[in-house]
């Protein structure tokens, strides 16, 4: 009885050894892999993704669900701002700027196992420039009428074809995600470093690393370090400050700078302050003809002194040391320091002089009266500045911009409305005398500017949808526009821009306030997370980064 | 009077005559910056400390203190007197007139409140000083709050149309606006007081929640409402005590008008 036990264990101990080494043979042969077993990065995305199609997305949560399960062709590094290769190995634009020849990798499958190739990207290029899908990744595609052309030379060489030359056109690739044209599985299968496992609505996306990501480290180990990603839906920043401080969260991708300062306060490992982002806070005037103010408001706002006067007039220093706690720089113009290639660095913020913003308004026929100020004909200078209600370092900013135009004698009423009343009374109505708003800017191209600066476009703040332009520096503006788009040299495209940056510096017809610094909250559980200024702040490596179990033991 | 009656108008007496003398008491006024100390926590100059573009509290608490009071019973006698009109008159002609009456407060009172103030705030036209503003709060207040009352007025005046005492009224040869006004209305007078009472801690807080919302009183102008909105993303009442002053006095006068209240109630 003994001896046949002793036979039937060492027996099972020999199939055990055998069946380690099948595992074993099958690890080695599907590729080295390193993850680190049960770690998981938990962050909360702040409402609930309207979509895992990564062609259709257009909201913050997407977005981030679509960057870290995605595989695209090009990526732009968030550190460097540079374009790197991702499933393409190499890409080729033609001169005339119409065509993008993209070489791609060999031997990478989605993360169902179907194989990657040309045609997934010709498919993917189909779907996205179909008018009935209404993707907005595909907008910015659409160049001209007519429709793309996609011709697969090889499995592994593609060349997409467009009607009219797209400026930038390779940084463009960094938001398509790879769809497979064959995959039963749709959009969930993908090619980046994670793939979503479970989806609980209003609670948490959880995201498994992709065992066929292609990518491996120098030592060679298959990326991702991470076995999953929880991405909890939670809208109030409270809940997710206090969550994080109690270590059920590693990472806080955008907090605001009372936050900052009290968690620096706490634990200055943690908080991390990236510099300037590309987004900037900014006010302007209504100047649309049509608009239901009185004519003498408008004449004062169609007059370049009086703009740049109010400009001179804002402390913008005082915005961003008080405002921000010091976490935003005084804003320069439409591009932000931290755009490294488009911004226009002969240009400087607008120092705060009000004495050289009274001779401004003194040579404009205005005068002081009993601390009043009066223009030529007697009226008093009043207006009234619009924002969104509920945003309160904008609501802070606007009472310090009443009061410091209060020194020149400018009486500014503060009007807070709902955000669908104040877009239609900016957009549609034109009811409304100055609005301050915000711009957050996640290309780094001027072309995705276009919308703002031409004088025919909707989005054309001060006054939209002109017929022809009515004022002969916008007429330049639309010209430098449409050449910076048509030109495939960089170099003459940075040209043209600059010029623009330099004539909304002249004429003020959006008066630039503060760009607001990146702020982000990392775990110091996290290793490797660098927090930058473009979106994902803190996640763009994400498959690089790992996470030490004790320290998060420990928090 | 009892104890904790006494208690409330001590309170009430005291957070009144310490607002109307803002004046002297915080001379820096509601509105100055006091930029090179933001957030700044309580000292000699600034007994509460200054808020986060370093406007004095203690100021602002009183100018807010003053205007939240002042205008709350103003927004609840425009609304009382409303509910008076078309409650009491529904009450006391009855018949159709009641049900069609009964029929309007229902449907006005399951408006969503919260976005017909939103709605109606974004309409007013833009350019009016925060003075203006504030006075035009209070009155939409006033003009959109009246449903409740009416209803309970209504069926008090209805109660009263049955009496013996209105009956006999009109068989003396009493009718019309007479026999409103000279006995319907005076004897609706307990119930319009304690409305109006009830209304004033409603509008109070009503205008806080706007005020939180970034839609109530106009900028720079303090009221509770837009002092409340400090107090978002407080994450430790340890770290800035001092920020609580505005919710604790809010907390003292309703308890206070509630304490009242409850008396005049009694009385009713």
């Amino acid at each position: 009885m003994s001896m046949k036990m002793k036979m039937t264990g060492r027996r099972s101990f020999f199939l055990r050894l055998l069946f380690s080494f099948a595992l074993l043979l099958i690890a080695l042969a599907s590729g080295p892999a390193f993850s680190q077993n049960g770690t998981e990065l938990r962050f909360c995305l702040h409402s609930e993704p309207k979509t895992f199609d990564p062609l259709l997305v257009d909201d913050d949560a997407s977005l981030s669900i679509r960057y870290l399960t995605g595989g695209v062709l090009v990526r732009s590094n968030r550190h460097t701002q540079e374009l790197e290769p991702e499933l393409a190995e190499s890409w080729n634009v033609s001169k005339d700027g119409k065509q993008i020849a993209f070489k791609l990798r060999h031997g990478i499958a989605f993360s169902d196992g179907t194989p990657f190739s040309s045609e997934d990207v010709a498919f993917t290029m189909q779907r996205l420039m179909d008018p009935a899908l209404h993707s907005t990744t595909g907008d910015a595609f659409r160049s001209g009428s007519g429709a793309i052309g996609t011709k697969i030379i090889a499995p592994d060489q593609i060349s997409i074809i467009f009607p009219a030359p797209i400026a930038g056109l390779e940084r463009l690739f960094d938001q398509v995600a790879i769809m497979s044209a064959h995959s039963p599985k749709k959009e969930m299968a993908v090619l980046g470093p994670f793939m979503v496992v479970e989806y609980k609505a209003g609670s948490t996306v959880l995201l498994r690393r992709n065992p066929n990501y292609w990518k491996k480290d120098a030592q060679g180990r298959r990326l991702p370090y991470l076995d999953s990603v929880r991405l909890d839906v939670q809208s109030n920043r409270d809940v997710e400050m206090l969550r994080f401080k109690r270590g059920e969260l590693d990472l806080i991708n955008v907090i605001d700078s009372d936050y900052f300062d009290r968690l620096a306060a706490s634990s200055p490992n943690l908080a991390h302050d990236a510099g300037p982002t590309l987004d900037s806070d900014f006010m302007w005037f209504n100047q649309v003809a049509s608009a239901p103010i009185p004519d003498y408001k408008r004449a004062w706002f169609r007059d370049t002194n009086f703009r740049r006067a109010i400009s001179q007039a804002i402390n913008r220093d005082d915005l961003s040391r008080v405002v921000f706690n010091g976490h935003a720089q005084p804003a320069v113009g439409p591009v932000s320091p931290a755009n490294k290639f488009w911004f226009n660095s002969k240009l400087k913020a607008e120092p705060y002089r009000p004495e050289a913003a009274k001779q401004r308004l003194q040579a404009g026929g205005f005068h002081l009266q009993n601390g009043a100020l009066f223009d030529k004909d007697g009226h008093a200078v009043e207006f009234s500045i619009v924002t969104n209600a509920g945003n309160k370092s904008r609501e802070r900013m606007a009472v310090m911009v009443q009061e410091d135009l209060g020194k020149l004698g400018i009486k500014v009423n503060i009007v807070t409305l709902d955000f669908p009343s104040l877009i239609e009374r900016i957009s549609q109505k034109f009811n409304y005398e100055a609005a301050m708003l915000g711009f957050r800017n996640v290309d780094l191209d001027p072309n995705s500017q276009m919308t703002i600066w031409l004088s025919t476009a909707e989005d054309h703040a001060w006054n939209p949808q002109q017929k022809s332009p009515e004022t002969a520096w916008e007429a330049e503006i639309d010209r430098l526009m449409h050449t910076q788009a048509s030109a495939a040299d960089p170099k003459k495209r940075k040209e043209s821009f600059d010029r623009v940056q330099e004539i909304v510096a002249e004429q003020a017809p959006i008066i630039y306030l503060v760009n607001q610094n990146a702020l982000s909250a990392v775990s110091s559980a996290v290793e490797g997370a660098s927090p930058g200024i473009l979106h994902p702040q803190t996640f763009w490596n994400a498959e690089r980064l790992t996470l030490n179990p004790t320290t998060r033991a420990s928090r | 009077m009892n104890a904790a009656r006494k208690l409330a108008w001590g309170l009430m007496l005291a957070v009144c005559a310490i607002s109307l003398a803002a004046n002297w008491l915080a001379p820096a006024g509601y509105a100055k910056q006091f930029r090179e100390a933001p957030s700044a926590p309580p000292s000699r100059q600034h007994l509460l400390g200054t808020d986060e573009i370093g406007r004095d509290r203690f100021a602002r608490i009183l100018y807010g203190t003053r205007i939240s009071l002042l205008l709350a019973p103003a927004a609840a006698l425009v609304s009382t007197a409303l509910a008076a009109l078309v409650g009491g008159l529904a009450g006391y002609l009855g018949g159709i007139w009641l049900r069609l009456a009964r029929g309007f407060t229902d449907l006005f009172l399951s408006l969503p409140w919260l976005f017909l103030l939103i709605t109606v705030r974004a309409l007013l036209p833009l350019n009016v000083s925060p003075l203006v503003s504030v006075l035009i709060t209070f009155l939409i207040l006033g003009l959109l709050g009246w449903a409740a009352s009416a209803r309970v007025l209504s069926t008090s005046a209805d109660a009263l149309r049955n009496s013996d005492f209105v009956l006999q009224a009109r068989a003396s040869g009493v009718h019309g606006p007479r026999l409103f006004l000279v006995h319907v209305l005076p004897n609706l007078k307990p119930v319009l007081y304690a409305q109006f009472w009830i209304s004033i801690p409603v509008f109070i807080l009503s205008e806080a929640n706007l005020g939180i919302l970034g839609l109530g009183v106009a900028e720079p102008l303090p009221s509770w409402g837009s002092l409340l909105r400090e107090l978002e993303g407080m994450i430790s009442f340890r770290e800035e005590p001092w920020r609580l002053v505005p919710l604790l006095l809010l907390i003292v006068v309703l308890t206070s008008f509630q304490t009242l209240l409850s008396n005049e109630e009694a009385t009713a």
